[in-house]
């Protein structure tokens, strides 16, 4: 096989690993797959962080080359890259269809920059968190802190079901 | 632990192995150094030996405050608080980690003897963000010491978190125009997520000011144990005020109007007063910056090292 086509095998393996938390998404679908490189059997992979902390971070890498391994490339390295930091804006169109249909609300856009201070947000969130299930706009956020860092808790207020939500970020 | 002389092992966790050429066990446990493959070479221009020590600063202020915010654990009014707390801390361990490891690249470029130190002299990857966390002796810690003292209750931990987070904010928002790449870069994803911090904190301060009479006087008290620390937050230490200069740092003196800013929103919210208490002293004007702790940072470092200082050789 020619060098693209390996490169072109590579990627597509490294696009169906899924996201350790979130399993319906592939890290492709999370945006945090950056870039797969394949020289002379090598693969180099990049990915960027959600959050700094986020224990997922280790288990996606680990993943990644035990895909590649099985796939028959030798050598692989996973490289963190840190710029341009992840927002859920990366999520895919595909992504967030997946998050819906898993019954989790899929971020909206996140905030844009600002310049100067950061303004505090002290009531509810400034755009409703649509109910996954009945897609009822009357919801409560009841925690910004979930199961996971990227996660935030919610109740619906017409068909009283929880829900979790990919907050923005 | 494997066996590796072909007896078959009654360990749980080896059980738990997909084996191969995985470290890991059950869930992702080998630990990557969290910077591998970022270009962590220091700016022309900038004092590795100074960078080194504002790394550490400020990877220390989110190590230490995590370690309290993990103390909740188990222990909020909530669940659903608990839940924050420790997502909370998460973040924060996480900057550290970042930081900690951006310190230990740079102290490599300071001294050319690299980030390992005499515990970590193993095959495995540099590990300097653990030889950081587990094996420096109290003096070495440079975190503000607002991020050390000792667990209160509630109350307190809000009033402590809306302060740390409303500083912290301040300088990561500075910092994501550092010369330094990778400083500016841990400081960008850091705002997003201090962010959060914040609010949960203003929104816990004024839900207990203007609660009950009960949770006023809580929140009020909260706010009187960390007040005379604040000052502290706003003092740059020299390294700050080189490094700063030199467009690496954030200078915290021109930050302290941010966090009066917000607090001038949450406060009246809260009903609460702005306490009217002196600065707490170092000593012979040292503090946090300058290792100079309270006795609290003593007792919390036993907690926190004392499994990595049992067994240095481990790995987990």
């Amino acid at each position: 096989m020619s060098g693209t086509g390996r490169t072109v095998t590579a990627r597509a393996v490294a696009e169906t690993v899924t996201d350790p938390e979130l399993p319906m998404l592939t890290l492709a679908d999370l945006g945090v797959l950056r870039e797969v490189a394949e020289h002379d059997g090598a693969v180099t992979v990049s990915i960027t962080p959600t959050y700094t902390g986020c224990p997922a971070l280790d288990a996606m890498r680990d993943d990644l080359v035990h895909a590649l391994h099985q796939a028959g490339f030798g050598k692989v390295e996973v490289r963190t890259v840190l710029r341009p930091a992840w927002s859920t804006d990366w999520i895919s169109a595909a992504g967030r269809r997946k998050l819906a249909a898993a019954g989790i609300a899929p971020p909206a856009g996140a905030a844009r920059p600002v310049t100067g201070p950061i303004p505090l947000t002290l009531g509810p969130p400034p755009h409703p968190v649509r109910c996954p299930h009945c897609g009822s706009a009357r919801t409560r956020l009841m925690s910004a802190f979930s199961a996971t860092a990227c996660r935030s808790l919610h109740r619906c207020e017409a068909c009283q079901e929880p829900f979790e939500h990919v907050k923005e970020i | 632990m494997s066996s590796d002389n072909g007896v078959p092992s009654d360990n749980a966790y080896e059980a738990l192995s997909e084996g191969g050429d995985d470290v890991r066990w059950a869930y992702g446990t080998g630990f990557a150094d969290p910077l591998e493959g970022v270009d962590t070479t220091v700016p022309a221009g900038t004092d590795a030996a100074d960078l080194t020590a504002y790394c550490l600063m400020l990877g220390d202020d989110a190590l230490i405050m995590s370690h309290r915010l993990q103390q909740w654990c188990a222990d909020a009014p909530e669940l659903e608080d608990e839940v924050a707390l420790a997502n909370i801390g998460l973040d924060l361990l996480g900057q550290a980690r970042l930081l900690l490891s951006r310190a230990a690249a740079a102290e490599e470029a300071a001294n050319g003897t690299g980030g390992r130190g005499p515990a970590d002299d193993s095959d495995g990857p540099p590990r300097g963000e653990d030889r950081y966390a587990f094996f420096r002796a109290e003096h070495e810690f440079r975190n503000v010491r607002l991020a050390e003292l000792e667990r209160g209750d509630f109350g307190e931990l809000i009033a402590r978190l809306l302060v740390f987070a409303g500083w912290r904010l301040a300088v990561l928002r500075q910092l994501t125009s550092s010369r330094d790449p990778v400083l500016a870069a841990i400081a960008a994803k850091g705002v997003k997520e201090v962010s959060y911090h914040r609010d949960y904190a203003a929104q816990w301060l004024i839900r207990l000011g203007d609660g009950t009479a009960f949770s006023r006087e809580r929140a009020q008290a909260g706010l009187a144990a960390i007040w005379p620390y604040v000052p502290e937050l706003f003092t740059p230490h020299e390294i700050e005020r080189r490094l700063a200069a030199a467009g690496v740092a954030a200078d915290p003196a021109g930050l302290r109007g941010e966090l009066d800013d917000v607090l001038a929103q949450v406060l009246p919210a809260a009903t609460l007063e702005v306490p009217d208490l002196p600065p707490r002293a170092g000593v012979a004007g040292r503090t946090g910056r300058d290792g100079v702790h309270t006795e609290a940072m003593g007792h919390l470092l036993a907690e926190l090292q004392s499994v990595a200082r049992a067994d240095p050789e481990a790995t987990w």
